[in-house]
């Protein structure tokens, strides 16, 4: 998902009798469903989980704007040029919203933007792939936005209130990106056959690692559990990536497209589909900064930051210099 | 070198005639770019007519540990609400 496998501390998730009175009227308060406020107490672990948890979340947002900006130019119609302007900066307000809920756990910005520069912060794997044609743009909207959702609808509930309000105001936008996506991808196939081989060309390369976005099976991870236990995390990858799957393969089926996987099939007896298995190998090597595209986002991320200090430091020297010239004025009044 | 912009709490009046609710934050160089900045990360899509920004370290907020003292004593009060007196069906609406 934007935030894979987010460790915690937890050797195992321990019972309501094992904890002091304080955690244990913590947890008491998550399982009435009940929010966790900033100032509030809570143990260090669900702060520091939280804290990778959506700062990863954050960064996501922020790089997932790489791939999509490098079509902006090169729209095919000025419609579609300020339908996907509007998406991409709708998605630098999800970063934003989401490093605002991050600080609200005592981590500063810059802390955050230093962790992802050095490559010590993680983002999802899926936008370490690159956009090689039009087509990609509407293969992200429908499958990595749609991907997106399964998981921030449910987010919407989490147990830490700066988190869900964010997923909120998130999930309101996504349905925009997804259709626009879905909308690229109806009108390339209902074109020429050149335009519905792109269609079909940039499927075949964003299925496998749509797919990838849920991360492996975590059923056995202490880490999911505790997670879910805390309500940071609601569903397992499994049942996330089986409801992807299922909500999809209809979708392709509408636009004449061929989902690529020779397992694919549906079961009567499960009322889902059998499908197979992501490479997990590629996925820890994406993972581990050897994707097709790792560097190349981390170095525009920090070409941004850099050649932005001159700007940034500018705003600060003016607001500084306008502060101390109102401060004189009022002396001078007094 | 750069020192990070200061927070900024964003509140905005969504439509003429309600109340500015706090939206979220930001960071910011001074007060006219915190507005700006508000217009375009919290009003993308006509959420608002109207955006106050206060630093956030200018915000006094009470203590969660205050939140017995300061909110049980209504609790005793629930002669406060207009349910707690029994109207007779005769008299009609009141
Ligand atoms: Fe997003
Ligand atoms: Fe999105």
């Amino acid at each position: 998902m934007y935030a894979q496998m987010v460790k915690t501390e937890a050797k195992r998730v321990r019972s309501l009798d094992e904890m002091e009175p304080q955690e244990r009227a913590f947890q008491e308060r998550i399982d009435a469903g009940q929010k966790i406020e900033p100032k509030e107490w809570m143990p260090e672990d669900y702060r520091k989980t939280l804290i990778r948890q959506i700062s990863q979340h954050a960064h996501s947002e922020i790089v997932g704007q790489l791939p999509e900006g490098n079509w902006i130019t090169r729209a095919p119609t000025l419609e579609r040029k300020a339908i996907l302007l509007a998406k991409v900066q709708d998605e630098a307000g999800h970063g934003l919203y989401l490093y605002c809920a991050a600080e609200t756990l005592g981590i500063s910005r810059d802390q955050m933007y230093e962790q992802l520069h050095s490559g010590k912060a993680k983002y999802s794997s899926i936008f370490n792939y690159p956009t090689l044609s039009w087509a990609d743009i509407g293969a992200i909207g429908w499958l990595v936005d749609g991907a997106a959702i399964m998981n921030q609808v449910p987010l919407q509930r989490c147990s830490y209130g700066p988190y869900a309000r964010a997923m909120v105001r998130i999930c309101k936008e996504e349905s925009f990106h997804q259709r626009q996506g879905f909308d690229i991808m109806t009108v390339l196939c209902k074109g020429t056959p050149e335009q519905k081989a792109m269609a079909q060309d940039a499927l075949d390369r964003w299925w496998w690692p749509s797919l990838m976005m849920f991360g492996p099976s975590d059923d056995a991870s202490v880490h999911s559990a505790q997670s879910m236990a805390w309500n940071i995390k609601q569903d397992s990858n499994d049942e996330l990536r089986q409801k992807f799957v299922d909500q999809t393969v209809p979708q392709a089926k509408f636009l004449g497209l061929t989902v690529p996987d020779p397992a694919l099939a549906w079961n009567e007896a499960k009322g889902g589909h059998d499908f197979g298995e992501p490479d997990w190998t590629e996925f820890f090597a994406v993972i581990a900064g050897e994707g097709p595209c790792n560097r190349e986002r981390l170095e525009a991320r920090r070409k941004a930051w850099g050649d932005g200090a001159w700007f940034r430091d500018g705003l600060t020297a003016h607001a500084s210099k306008q502060a101390a010239r109102r401060q004189a004025a009022k002396l001078a009044a007094e | 070198m750069s020192s990070e912009w200061p927070l900024w709490e964003v509140f905005i009046r969504g439509q003429h005639g309600l109340n500015h609710r706090h939206v979220g934050s930001l960071h910011a160089p001074d007060a006219e770019m915190a507005i700006l900045n508000a217009r375009d990360v919290y009003t993308r899509r006509n959420e608002g007519v109207s955006i106050w920004v206060v630093r956030s370290s200018d915000i006094v907020a009470s203590a969660p540990s205050d939140k017995g003292p300061l909110f049980d004593p209504a609790n005793a009060k629930v002669y406060r609400h207009p349910t707690f007196f029994d109207v007779p069906d005769e008299v009609g609406h009141m």
